[in-house]
């Protein structure tokens, strides 16, 4: 994080080309930055209990580090959560842990392996927990009384989410209602729902996946190393490379094959596929996905490839 | 240097909307392989010939089910030389209210009408919408252009039918542009079809069109035809960033207002008004996320320090240049959103920049018929209705005319129990255009 709490404000003037620019339009950065903080600032100030989802993937990340720039020089005024699948990539947990201490947040964790060893939860046949992620975190909202959650969600990623609103209103059993939601208007935003509701918030929700990565990289945004290229060991189903583990054994058919691959996204393991990929750092990042033919979830998440309306039939039971 | 241009889209259901989004991504290249895959490979199950570009935004299940669209879908392409939001809104009447909703950020609202059908009942809606949403340019896309031979006499008629429309809402000219969504005629690629068109496409329009809260003329006289940062000074605070101890020693003491530039420009010296309480200070520091910075301008979001230790607190105005109307009494057009109508009478949440507070309806003063643009007398306001109110408040708001800024002329009314949001407001009589066309400024004219 460039802007930690503790770290002392440069003195730097605007770029010139902005100040010269004859219409005094933002660069698309800057315009994307100014508006999630604008979001980030009106759900801390309308809302009594916000919290943060935090996975320790790039887009919480992103939203954590817009978090930190949005109050500094005080510290983020709100806990992060994490739904811990129980698959998760070691790395990933080292990083959350690092950066929730850098950042000097509490973290809450809801642990989807605690409902499924007390039996409240059932492993689904084909070993996703993706959704199963949702009953923790609605239970974890309970538990906190949280009235308001950010999420990473972006409406590029993904159809149904290309239909929400910035701030999105659940009912009191999580639920979406794609077909009932607030008009938005201008950038008032109106939180305000009845107790037991609750709100998410969504701050890149006009960020695309290569602003994020160019975000990044203009703020030296350090990230998990799976996000890069390196050597692993994988096995090749249904179209994507899976990380042989713990969690996935090769089936009779499959062989281990050790490839150069880095992750788009950071998810469950267990329903996380690699990408074949050379690229080793941040500007490497960019190239590549500037010029992919494939979305992120389409080349990287089985469980939206369950159907045509997987992500919005997760969403209306109160997914992320 | 890459920028943002926000657009929606507009016309009546069947007019092709959905096509014409699918269309400029397409061909944009902004549709990647597996999405199309995907439309593909539904396109095909339904029994069709070619790919339905329309599938690419309509995400919904119940969408897809009836062929419709039902909510703003937002989507996101970027040409060399500007990066585009689009809210593609649903075109049925009962959606109107997502039209508003999309209209409300757009720098450009892209109008669709079928060509076979010409002006609708929905179409001149739309227009009456951006037109009192004063977005700052609107472009009006004659679709399915092919399937009336691409017809230069029938162009120029649909031209002269919507420049009619346009006129009665007091909008002095419109841009037009002959199109085949279907075909991809003149929307990306200029079409060997209409070798009498001689204007833009519909994307290069899009490429060109100002993005800064200006219109396309410039000549307008005043009005949101000036720039937003050219605008005077308005800073909503939205909150206290005090971080007393969890800062460090050196932050101790630190005072910020954080809040967004919604109009106008501040230096460091600048001397400013804080409002409501009226008391006038310097800035004294400005910081820009965490950056020390000399000045900011409207759209970045910001913390600023005060030379002077005042009370102020979120929902308070920092400004400068002419002073916005400091006031309890609201006078507003709104377009009702609900389904409950709105009568004389109703209390109800307004929230206006940061600040939140009662009102009650006084007065309803007239309904917006949209065949004759003028007001009419009304009892209530229904559904999708657009008339003008007046409110009284609880507490004071530092407002400006919507007509002269988008940001601090707008308002939202809010169910008190549910938290639903009812309408969208403007200040400022926004029809008197309506009803006096000569008195409204030329904020379309190209």
């Amino acid at each position: 994080m460039t802007h930690s709490a503790s770290s002392p404000p440069q003195p730097a003037d605007l770029p010139g080309t902005i100040v010269e620019n004859r219409e005094r339009q933002l660069p698309l950065l800057d315009a994307l930055e100014a508006e999630a903080v604008h979001i980030i600032r009106e759900v801390v100030a309308e809302f009594e209990r916000p919290a943060m989802l935090f996975s320790g993937g790039k887009d919480s990340v992103v939203m954590a580090h817009l978090a930190a720039k949005a109050f500094w020089p005080a510290p983020i005024p709100f806990p992060l959560l994490h739904v811990d699948t129980g698959h998760n990539f070691p790395e990933v947990l080292d990083y959350r842990d690092t950066a929730v201490e850098r950042l000097g947040v509490r973290l809450e964790v809801a642990r989807v392996q605690d409902y499924i060893d007390d039996g409240r939860l059932a492993e689904r046949a084909d070993g996703t927990r993706n959704p199963l992620q949702t009953q923790p975190l609605l239970d974890a909202i309970a538990e906190h009384r949280f009235d308001a959650l950010f999420g990473g969600g972006r409406r590029d990623e993904e159809k149904a989410r290309a239909k929400e609103r910035v701030l999105s209103l659940r009912d009191e059993f999580g639920q979406w209602d794609p077909r009932n939601q607030r008009p938005e208007l201008w950038d008032l935003y109106n939180g305000r729902h009845r107790p037991g509701e609750h709100v998410r918030a969504f701050p890149l929700s006009n960020w695309t996946e290569l602003d994020v990565w160019r975000y990044i990289e203009r703020e030296a945004i350090e990230l998990p190393e799976l996000y890069y290229a390196h050597y692993r060991d994988v096995v090749e189903r249904d179209g994507m490379l899976l990380a042989v583990g713990p969690f996935i054994a090769p089936r009779e058919s499959e062989t281990i094959t050790n490839r150069l691959v880095r992750y788009r996204t950071v998810g469950d393991m267990s329903c996380t596929g690699a990408v074949e990929s050379e690229a080793k750092d941040v500007a490497a990042v960019i190239a590549e996905v500037a010029a992919t033919r494939i979305t992120e979830r389409g080349a990287t998440r089985a469980d939206d490839r369950l159907s045509e309306a997987a992500m919005e039939d997760r969403k209306k039971e109160g997914y992320f | 240097m890459s920028t943002l241009l926000r657009l929606a889209t507009a016309g009546s259901v069947d007019d092709g909307k959905s096509t014409l989004v699918g269309r400029l991504l397409f061909d944009s290249k902004s549709v990647l392989a597996d999405q199309l895959e995907s439309v593909e490979r539904v396109s095909r199950d339904r029994g069709l010939s070619g790919a339905d570009l329309a599938l690419l935004t309509d995400g919904l299940r119940a969408e897809r089910e009836q062929g419709i669209t039902i909510d703003v879908a937002y989507r996101y392409f970027a040409t060399a030389k500007r990066t585009f939001i689009l809210a593609d809104c649903p075109g049925h009447v009962q959606y109107t209210r997502n039209t508003v909703t999309g209209a409300s950020t757009a720098d450009v609202v892209v109008l669709l009408i079928d060509a076979r059908k010409g002006l609708l009942e929905q179409t001149r809606r739309h227009l009456a919408v951006a037109s009192l949403l004063r977005v700052p340019n609107v472009v009006v896309a004659i679709n399915k252009i092919d399937l009336v031979g691409y017809s230069h006499a029938r162009y120029e008629e649909l031209h002269d039918d919507i420049a009619a429309a346009a006129r009665a809402l007091g909008i002095e000219s419109v841009t037009s542009i002959p199109v085949s969504a279907l075909e991809g005629a003149n929307v990306v690629e200029r079409s060997a079809h209409t070798p009498w068109w001689e204007g833009p496409t519909l994307l290069s329009y899009l490429e060109s069109v100002p993005a800064d809260g200006s219109a396309t003329s410039g000549s307008a006289a005043g009005g949101t035809a000036l720039p937003t940062s050219e605008q005077p000074f308005r800073f909503p605070v939205q909150s206290v960033i005090r971080p007393q101890l969890a800062g460090g020693a050196e932050y101790r003491d630190y005072r910020g207002y954080a809040g967004r530039v919604a109009s106008g420009t501040v230096r460091i010296g600048d001397p400013v008004t804080v409002l409501p309480s009226g008391t006038t200070t310097t800035v004294s520091g400005i910081d820009l996320l965490g950056a020390s910075v000399s000045q900011i301008f409207a759209g970045q979001s910001a913390t600023l320090r005060l030379t002077d230790e005042l009370d102020v607190t979120r929902g308070d105005s920092i400004v400068s240049g002419e002073l916005p109307v400091l006031t309890q009494d609201v006078q507003g057009t709104v377009a009702w959103l609900a389904e409950q109508p709105l009568r004389p009478g109703t209390r109800l949440l307004l929230k206006h920049t940061t600040r939140t507070t009662t009102a009650i309806v006084r007065n309803i003063g007239g309904i917006l018929n949209l065949g004759s643009a003028r007001l009419e007398p009304a009892e209530h306001l229904a559904l999708n209705d657009i008339g003008s109110v007046t409110l009284r408040l609880a507490s004071p708001i530092a407002a400006d005319e919507y007509a002269r800024n988008r940001s601090t002329g707008s308002f939202l009314l809010i169910d008190q129990a549910s938290g639903a949001t009812l309408a969208a407001g403007m200040v400022g009589n926004a029809l008197t255009g309506a009803v006096h066309p000569e008195t409204r400024p030329l904020n379309y004219a190209i």
